[in-house]
């Protein structure tokens, strides 16, 4: 028996997101007396792949068929379902994203188990199966007993603590794993993708910088930027920019967009609307800038700046430099 | 081309979030609902690509008498007709349940619904039903197009997106820039009063999750306000009071 953990990859490496649910699945597996094994889908180096060890992973299973190189909700779920059922795992726990969603949604349904998303602690295993999730955008929290043979889990960035120093350097042993794939998961010819390399991914992103309408127009966008560079920083944007695209809707932070949890978050020129704060609320630590000392935005802040974003940016970025 | 579009019914965006009865229920007092604003997207798409292809539409919702408001506003918007699956949900299991046996006895080609609801936020509805239909399911989809029996789909993926043709039938969820919102007008509030609203009893469900109690965040502590003049002193402090540099 083991609790089973899907990893996600980029570009051949384990996403950061994935890390720690490999770290929350080995947490739970020890709670239930049990072993984590983790399932990885498409091209990745065994090198790579042992590292699951370091966060607790025992075994690693990789389905590396060439028709699964391409990101497929459909075939990664069954593939899924298929090693929970090869392991026994009566636990299985995926990262919040899209994909985490899709592969969690489609392998609960084949599986009649009980799905949970947005899961933000390690369970209550202590008789029933007790977990708590973030609900309402980040408002609130819900506790909730699953009652099912077989639970998944979707696990929220930040869900539990890290101690990066503290990884012991034990490799997982990597196994092939071969999933029977059915046609009807590949009906869908994908004709084009379009992904920004050089960007940090928002979703994984540690620190975030992001800019609001107060940044005046795009062409006022420099600033920014160089502090995100300075500070090794993925880059965001509020609705109202996104919406008069003075940046890519893809940047857009919001209820509405993309949900980010970093360690830190730093809004300039951005008010602070209700809507913005549900998607950053997960962050660990908020910075303000903005000369509205009125802003909304301050009462959610840990430090404020009141002041005009082009004087203060520059010498944010410039103490930045010196960091190094 | 027959089209379902499922609608959630929740707090408004600004809804102040209580709870009652020891934090065991939502407070409903003074909370203004809404139709979830993913859901509102792909009901505007779902007008839209009915009125291209001269087919129908049909609103759903699994919830109880206090949606009935919302689900007229759908109806207002373009839905010919609207179920309402009278229950009280537990979790997304049961809501998917119930959509896959309304569409599983009305070939639809299309279902669409947002990307999640901004109540529970679980985003796994669509999955749900997709699977328990045994049909794809896509999803954020912010551009869909139909041209006789295939959609082409463009979807966000992790720093990106990524464009798929596939055939129907198919489970979608929607978020912007699929359609603009849509405002209902007076012609289509007083048609919306005559279109059908059908309330049906919920199929059997085993019990998969039990709600137990719900929390707020801690309070925030207070901001600390550091002057212009000095803003490099703020790289310090996270450095070494915040620990996030």
């Amino acid at each position: 028996m083991s609790v089973l953990i899907y990893v996600e990859l980029d570009n051949g490496s384990i996403k950061k997101t994935s890390l720690e649910a490999v770290a929350y699945g080995a947490r739970v597996a020890e709670q239930l007396g049990e072993k984590a094994t983790v399932l990885a889908v498409g091209k990745a180096e065994t090198a790579e792949l042992e590292k699951a060890g370091s966060y607790g992973a025992v075994n690693v299973l990789h389905a590396a068929d060439e028709k699964l190189s391409h990101e497929n909700g459909l075939a990664y779920a069954d593939a899924l379902v298929q090693a929970a059922q090869q392991e026994g795992s009566k636990v299985i726990i995926l990262s919040k994203s899209g994909l985490g969603d899709a592969m969690a949604a489609r392998a609960a349904a084949k599986l009649k188990a009980g799905v949970v998303s947005g899961v933000t602690a390690l369970p209550d295993t202590n008789g029933a199966f007790k977990v708590t999730r973030s609900i309402f955008t980040g408002k609130a929290f819900a506790t909730a007993e699953i009652k099912s043979d077989v639970k998944i889990l979707v696990v929220k960035k930040n869900a539990i603590e890290i101690d990066e120093s503290q990884l012991t350097g034990t490799a997982a042993t990597v196994k092939s794993f071969s999933p029977q794939l059915r046609d009807s998961d590949f009906k869908a010819t994908v004709q084009n993708v379009e992904k920004a390399d050089s960007e940090l991914s928002l979703t994984e992103a540690e620190i975030i910088v992001s800019g609001g309408r107060g940044m005046k127009g795009p062409e006022h966008w420099q600033p920014l930027l160089d502090l995100a560079k300075a500070l090794g920083a993925a880059t965001g944007c509020s609705k109202p920019v996104s919406d008069l695209d003075w940046r890519p809707h893809h940047e857009h932070i919001g209820q509405t967009g993309i949900k980010v949890a970093p360690s830190l978050y730093i809004a300039c020129g951005i008010s602070g609307a209700i809507q913005h704060l549900a998607g950053v609320n997960g962050s660990k630590c908020i910075v303000v800038i903005n000369k509205d000392p009125e802003a909304p935005f301050f009462k959610a802040a840990d430090y404020g700046i009141v002041g005009d974003v082009f004087e203060v940016l520059p010498k944010l970025t410039e103490a930045a430099k010196k960091l190094k | 081309m027959k089209i379902l579009v499922c609608i959630t019914n929740v707090p408004d965006t600004t809804a102040k979030i209580t709870f009652t009865d020891n934090d065991t229920k939502l407070n409903k007092n003074g909370v203004q609902y809404i139709i979830g604003p993913y859901d509102d997207y792909a009901l505007a798409r779902g007008v839209e690509l009915k009125e291209q292809s001269g087919g129908t539409l049909t609103v759903l919702h699994v919830g109880e008498a206090d949606a009935d408001p919302q689900i007229r506003k759908a109806l207002a918007i373009g839905a010919d007709d609207a179920i309402r699956v009278n229950a009280d949900p537990l979790d997304s299991y049961f809501v998917a349940t119930q959509i896959a046996h309304i569409a599983s006895q009305n070939n639809y080609d299309l279902i669409l619904m947002g990307r999640e609801s901004i109540d529970y936020n679980s985003g796994v509805v669509h999955g749900l039903v997709g699977e328990m239909l045994g049909i794809p399911s896509y999803s954020p989809v912010m551009k869909l197009d139909i041209d006789g029996g295939t959609a082409t789909i463009s979807r966000e993926i992790d720093g990106g997106k990524e464009i798929l043709k596939a055939p129907l039938p198919l489970v979608l969820g929607c978020q912007e820039p699929i359609s603009e919102w849509k405002i209902p007008n007076m012609r289509g509030i007083m048609t919306a009063r005559t279109k059908p609203l059908n309330v049906t009893e919920p199929v059997s469900v085993e019990t998969m999750t039990v709600p137990e109690k719900y929390s707020l965040p801690a309070p925030k502590g207070a901001c600390k306000m550091i002057p212009a003049g000095e803003a490099e002193m703020l790289i310090r402090l996270l450095q070494t009071e915040a620990k996030v540099l």
